[in-house]
């Protein structure tokens, strides 16, 4: 935590920081999370800060939420180096770098609109295959479409 | 071979190596010599032909198959898919044909659905045509032609021209030569029906080497095979931009006299007005050969997929 010297943000209790999102994503990461601010969160967004790896990165931290394995999956997709810190009592009690899967399924919706996944009468999921992890490229199993780094966060199936 | 057959479905050409389509090949050699026969290999077998798409050839092409085999075939098509495909979801009458047939081939407007299809049903799902995606058997029917034509698929100057977008029999077709070694395929079109990303990914992994051109009429004199297809107004999401390319090709017997004189014109038919008529008399014209084999081929997957002894 130390990289965003120049810029204070009080630490938090109990929640999630997300570090080395690329410089620029902080809101797509928060989009894909389904986060917009009015869940009454204490959240902290850093962007374009000076980062050794990265040049400049941008920083969530989060008060009082905790992340599952399938939104850590949905972070990888938008920031695939980011690394994801839980904190408890002010320390880090777990640090993970998150893994793009090799799969995914269900969490985004494919962009081609005569694709079965997008047949709403049919219990079906989506599911695309990871063509290339850096940049980020993955690909329907149903209909071949393929799905760029950059098209990803529209593409988040909301469960609303 | 026969074993990577029993009980497979058939829903990409991709999913076939090299050897298994030539293992295809020669039970379909085969099945020449008995074309006017009716066997009896397929005795008690139930297929089921879910047309949820309309389609006369491709149809009437595996019913004659499955009735030539023995095999009884029950199926809706038109209006009857219609309303099917209104009435309940494709995961129910797929359920339904599951437990009525030996197998099942199924034809749909969406891609991905004869995958899904598969994943449902336990009997083998033959894809004959997924929206815009997959069109397997009517691959091997084409490999199958080139191969009787000119004595392999490897070497030869492939020309493709079409609807490269949306069309799936050429997808499919480019997708089949990506199994072998061409010496190279020139994919035409008009800018708009340009190939898809996926498809390009795929030549470039394979190392194949390819070309995009928007006329034919360059690359005529270097090709063995000129593939061509008809554009399709159902598979366009706007129509104004159907509009703007129909009628943008046109293969006549005064372009082909530019060719070799081995050139050969392959078609999946039906074909609208992209072949002039001249060309069909002409020793140029392969399609109507290519439709000849459509049962023949057809016969030898249903056999190799539900085991009958050969
Ligand atoms: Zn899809």
């Amino acid at each position: 935590m130390s990289e965003e010297s120049t810029l204070v943000v009080s630490k938090i209790k109990n929640g999630t920081v997300i570090d080395h999102i690329p410089a620029g994503r902080a809101l797509d990461i928060l989009t894909v999370l389904n986060i917009n601010g009015r869940e009454g969160y204490r959240i902290a967004i850093l962007m374009n800060v000076e980062s050794k790896k990265l040049g400049k990165k941008d920083i969530i931290k989060i008060e009082g939420r905790m992340l599952s394995v399938e939104e850590l999956n949905i972070v990888s997709l938008v920031a695939p180096r980011a690394t994801i810190n839980i904190i408890e009592d002010f320390a880090v009690i777990t640090k993970h770098r998150v893994e793009t899967p090799n799969y995914i399924e269900g969490v985004l919706r494919c962009p081609n609109p005569t694709c079965i996944t997008n047949k709403r009468s049919e219990p079906i999921k989506t599911k695309f295959k990871t063509v290339s992890k850096d940049p980020i490229k993955l690909q329907c199993e149903y209909c071949g479409a393929i799905i760029a780094w950059n098209e990803i966060p529209k593409l988040i199936a909301r469960k609303r | 071979m026969k074993e990577r057959f029993y009980q497979r479905d058939v829903i990409s050409i991709l999913e076939f190596e090299r050897s298994e389509l030539e293992y295809l090949f020669e039970i379909t050699d085969k099945f020449l010599n008995y074309i006017d026969r009716k066997l009896h290999l397929l005795d008690g077998k139930i297929i089921a032909l879910a047309f949820f798409e309309p389609s006369t050839r491709t149809r009437l092409s595996f019913e004659v198959a499955a009735k030539k085999l023995g095999a009884d075939v029950i199926s809706f098509a038109g209006e009857e898919a219609l309303s099917i495909s209104k009435g309940e979801n494709l995961t129910d009458t797929i359920k339904m044909l599951d437990n009525y047939s030996d197998l099942i081939v199924i034809r749909h407007r969406l891609e991905g659905a004869a995958k899904y299809a598969a994943e449902i049903a336990e009997k083998p799902i033959i894809n004959a045509g997924d929206g815009k995606q997959h069109h397997p058997t009517q691959a091997m029917i084409d490999l199958y032609t080139i191969k009787k034509l000119f004595g392999a698929i490897d070497g030869l100057t492939y020309g493709v021209l079409g609807d490269l977008r949306y069309g799936r029999a050429i997808t499919s077709f480019i997708y089949g030569i990506s199994l072998f070694r061409p010496k190279k395929v020139y994919l035409i079109s008009p800018e708009a029906l340009r190939v898809r990303e996926e498809v390009l990914e795929l030549l470039r992994n394979k190392n194949i080497v390819y070309e995009e051109k928007y006329n034919v009429e360059e690359v005529i004199d270097q090709l063995d095979v000129l593939y061509v297809t008809r554009i399709q107004k159902e598979r366009f999401p706007d129509p104004m931009e159907y509009e703007k390319v129909r009628g943008s090709y046109r293969v006549t017997y005064e372009l082909l006299k530019h060719g070799k004189k081995e050139l050969k014109v392959l078609h999946p038919l039906p074909k609208v007005d992209e072949i002039d008529h001249g060309v069909d008399v002409s020793t140029y014209a392969a399609y109507y050969i290519q439709a000849k084999y459509g049962v023949p081929i057809r016969m030898s997957l249903l056999t190799l997929i539900l085991g009958a002894k050969l």
